[in-house]
């Protein structure tokens, strides 16, 4: 397969992933989007690395994950917080700095 | 090659289509079992791309310890649906013009992408062109984490003991 095929896929899951934050008005979702853009990102490295012939692309990809587990845990520790003082998990419940 | 592009094309449909459910649906338990789906379809792309231990890592970590701790919060939560509250309604963002707006720059971020890659050059090039037979060794993979990126590596799990801390600190249930 030509490289250029698994570019457009992860730019295609990219924008999906971006389209969900934007469009979606739902804190869980909003998370998973971000999932998504990562995982895209994840895509196209480990795709330049295999042209390179090199594992460096692997290697990031395992950085990428370990990041990708510690912002779900700490966004869902803030999601679990707020959603105990506004029993809503709509962000524009979230408008005032201090209630 | 008509295996490979046979692989690649249901492994990126499997992906795509999943991940295109995840934004859609409505219920979060539906969409964070959609993205589990769309993470398996990922695994056998980089299976296509001779990274095994990446795909084995994508299930394991992705699909089966930060998925699960998504399904967990949601259902911790009760997964309250999209909309309830009045000031969902009321809200500026939430008029139909915003969401047009968010649509558009989606869209846009999509045409921007395609753009570049229509103009980048070399990409016409098979994937696989460079003969390596070690790139899906695990040896090699563990031989370069713990010399070359020695540093990162050792980075990285302080991030995780804050990640941690931040975690339970700020999930805690506070006495007043």
């Amino acid at each position: 397969m030509p490289l250029g095929h698994y570019l457009v896929l992860s730019g295609l899951l990219f924008a999906i992933g971006t389209a969900g934050v934007f469009l979606r008005r739902n804190l869980i979702t909003l998370l998973l989007s971000v999932e998504i853009m990562l995982n895209a990102v994840n895509l196209a490295f480990v795709a330049f690395g295999r042209v390179q012939g090199t594992v460096d692309g692997q290697i990031i990809t395992f950085f990428v994950m370990t990041v990708a587990a510690a912002e779900a845990a700490v966004g869902l520790a803030l999601v679990i917080a707020l959603f105990r003082h506004r029993e809503s998990l709509n962000p524009e419940a979230f408008t005032s700095l201090k209630w | 090659m008509a295996t490979d592009a046979l692989l690649f094309y249901s492994f990126a449909a499997v992906t795509v289509i999943g991940s295109l459910m995840v934004v859609t649906q409505k219920n979060p338990v539906y969409s964070v079992l959609s993205l589990i789906a769309s993470f398996f379809g990922l695994a056998g792309l980089y299976v296509v791309l001779e990274a095994p231990f990446v795909a084995v890592a994508q299930i394991i970590i992705y699909a089966g310890a930060i998925m699960v701790l998504f399904l967990f919060t949601v259902m911790l939560l009760n997964a309250p649906r999209e909309d309830a509250a009045e000031w969902d309604r009321s809200h500026p963002l939430y008029r139909p013009m915003a969401v047009r707006i968010g649509a558009a720059l989606a869209v846009l971020l999509a045409l921007e992408l395609g753009w570049a890659l229509s103009r980048a050059t070399d990409l016409g090039g098979a994937v696989n062109a460079v003969e390596n037979p070690t790139i899906s060794s695990v040896t090699l993979l563990g031989e370069v984490l713990f010399t070359r990126y020695m540093f990162a590596f050792e980075v990285t799990s302080i991030l995780i003991i804050a990640a941690m801390v931040g975690a339970v600190v700020l999930a805690r249930k506070r006495e007043e």
